[in-house]
């Protein structure tokens, strides 16, 4: 049954996300695209537990590895994309 | 409270965010802000994952995440905004990489029913051809490799035989799920393969396609993966940042009138060519080309991927800004293509401060094109090329295309008369009112804006 809750969320989740990306302009195409991506850096919230639960040596590091590589897609994408909008934001006060 | 009824509260609360995040990024005025949201809604749910019931050490992840910040915060620090497409590519491979690491690492948990272990399979999948496929795209967005197609004979049939061999494996695997099968690590290979496979038949003008692509993979393996270890908050951000690549992605396609299983399966330049062009080349000095400037009233900009790779933006910026104290209206054109990814040239004027207001979307600009005096193409090439409206033979027939011909006068500014990355000729630089201005963008822009001194 719990199978069926997921799925559940699954579907509803993805109606949502094209409900809510359908009217971007093109203009901001890019930071969406890497602020999205800074989400899907998630995984590192269930590298967790794989590298922390695990008392296997081999799923320790395999773990560790996912939990390094998780944080750079979290920590590079929210921060390139910050500094991206940084750019967009300056000009729009001192643009005009 | 348990801790564990906490953390699925938080994860509640940070999906919340991440919806509204995703949401004040669709507009200029709030995305800052939503990043900001979203990034709060990724801290409240690493704190939560941090809780999580069954964690015994600490220092692993402690190594992990000092390592993954340090890295990352680098990364976005140092990294050039010309360069932000391999960027992108390589954050998405990091991502696809995770997952697969965490599905792999699951299988060490203990006993996994067949479910699970399709799931887990998924996340090795997904993750490993996400990561191998986005490497291979940073690679020829960098031009470490040649950014051409790469297409072979036996191409499809090569292609097939792996997923044939994806499909076996994986189903060998799952009768008897443990971490040491060797059909793990079969399937695990052919999905690097796979990943490599995928993204060398894609020639560079295709490139926001694919980039798009791999950002929606990352996000279906990080739902694959939320499967696999029972956890929601992965399986709602997976599968939104899915949705919203899928989205781009489409949008993408439009822009180019090409189908996505075009895009992927046919290398783009390895169709056939249109009609041969016949015709002379008029080249422009920069001192001619400063009269012209200095007695138009309307300019128009077309920046393509040559803007990015002459680091032009500033000078460009620098020019309009002249022309615009000299009475002339000054407008930037972007194609929704333009460049190695969605948005690129967007970003590039952003960071040279061209104002907001001057940037004009190719639906805007077409219908007044007749009134520009002077339409200058810095970098630009398949956007503007007129056989994709003329020629019906031409591969890039039918892909919209923004009008520069029917500009009183057009400016080309272009290394060599080299074709584009599609490498269709293209009829423009040929054109009676086309002057091209030969030479590396940036200094010919200086030239004019030192004429202008």
């Amino acid at each position: 049954m719990e199978i069926v809750f997921l799925i559940f969320i699954l579907v509803l989740s993805i109606f949502l996300g094209f409900e809510l990306i359908s009217k971007v302009p093109a203009t901001l195409h890019t930071p969406l695209m890497s602020g999205a991506n800074a989400i899907s850096g998630i995984t590192l919230a269930g590298a967790f537990l794989a590298s922390g639960m695990v008392d296997n040596e081999m799923g320790k590091y395999l773990g560790t590895a996912a939990v390094a590589f998780a944080t750079v897609n979290v920590v590079g994408g929210y921060l390139v994309t910050d500094r991206m909008l940084g750019m967009f934001k300056s000009k729009k006060a001192g643009g005009k | 409270m348990s801790i564990e009824l906490l953390a699925n509260l938080s994860y509640i609360v940070s999906a919340a965010l991440f919806i509204f995040g995703l949401k004040m990024l669709g507009s200029p005025a709030t995305a800052r802000r939503g990043n900001l949201f979203s990034s709060l809604g990724m801290l409240i749910a690493v704190v939560a994952g941090l809780t999580a019931e069954g964690i015994v050490s600490y220092e692993y992840i402690a190594a992990g995440m000092v390592l993954g910040a340090i890295v990352g915060a680098l990364a976005a620090r140092l990294v050039a905004m010309t360069s932000m497409p391999e960027m992108v590519a390589l954050f998405n491979g990091s991502g696809g990489a995770a997952s697969l690491l965490v599905g792999w690492a699951t299988l060490y948990g203990g006993d996994v029913q067949v479910f699970t272990a399709v799931t887990i399979l998924l996340a090795i999948l997904i993750g490993g051809l996400t990561f191998t496929g986005s490497l291979i795209a940073y690679a020829k967005l960098a031009e470490v490799m040649n950014s051409a197609a790469i297409v072979f004979k036996g191409q499809r049939i090569v292609n097939s035989l792996i997923l044939v061999g994806i499909v076996y494996a994986a189903y060998m695997f799952c009768l008897d799920p443990q971490p040491d099968s060797q059909w793990l690590y079969v399937t695990l290979g052919l999905a690097l393969l796979l990943g490599i496979m995928a993204v060398i038949p894609i020639g560079g003008a295709d490139m926001p396609v694919v980039i798009s692509l791999l950002n929606s993979y990352s996000g279906i393996a990080a739902c694959a993966a939320g499967f696999a270890i029972n956890n929601n908050i992965l399986i709602v951000a997976g599968s939104l940042v899915g949705a919203s690549g899928i989205i781009l992605t489409n949008i993408m396609c439009k822009a180019m009138n090409r189908s996505l299983a075009n895009v992927l399966f046919s290398g783009f330049g390895a169709v056939k060519q249109g009609k041969a062009i016949e015709g002379e080349v008029k080249p422009v000095s920069v001192e001619d080309a400063y009269y012209l400037f200095e007695a138009a009233s309307n300019v128009c900009f077309v920046p393509g991927y040559g803007m990015a790779v002459a680091q032009a933006q500033h000078v460009v910026k620098e020019l309009g800004e002249i022309l615009e104290a000299n009475g002339c209206e000054v407008s930037y054109a972007i194609h929704p293509v333009a460049g190695r990814m969605p948005g690129h040239m967007n970003v590039l004027l952003a960071e040279a401060d061209v104002p907001y207001e001057q940037l004009v979307e190719m639906d805007d600009i077409n219908p007044r094109i007749e009134n520009v005096d002077i339409a200058v193409v810095i970098g630009a090439n398949d956007v503007v090329n007129p056989s994709a409206r003329e020629d019906e033979d031409s591969p890039i027939y039918g892909m919209p295309i923004i009008n520069v011909d029917q500009a009183r006068t057009v400016f080309v500014l272009k290394r060599s008369m080299a074709s584009g990355f599609s490498g269709v000729d293209n009829p423009l630089f040929f054109g009676e009112n086309t002057r091209m201005l030969f030479g590396d963008a940036k200094e010919s822009i200086s030239g004019v804006i030192s004429e202008f001194g």
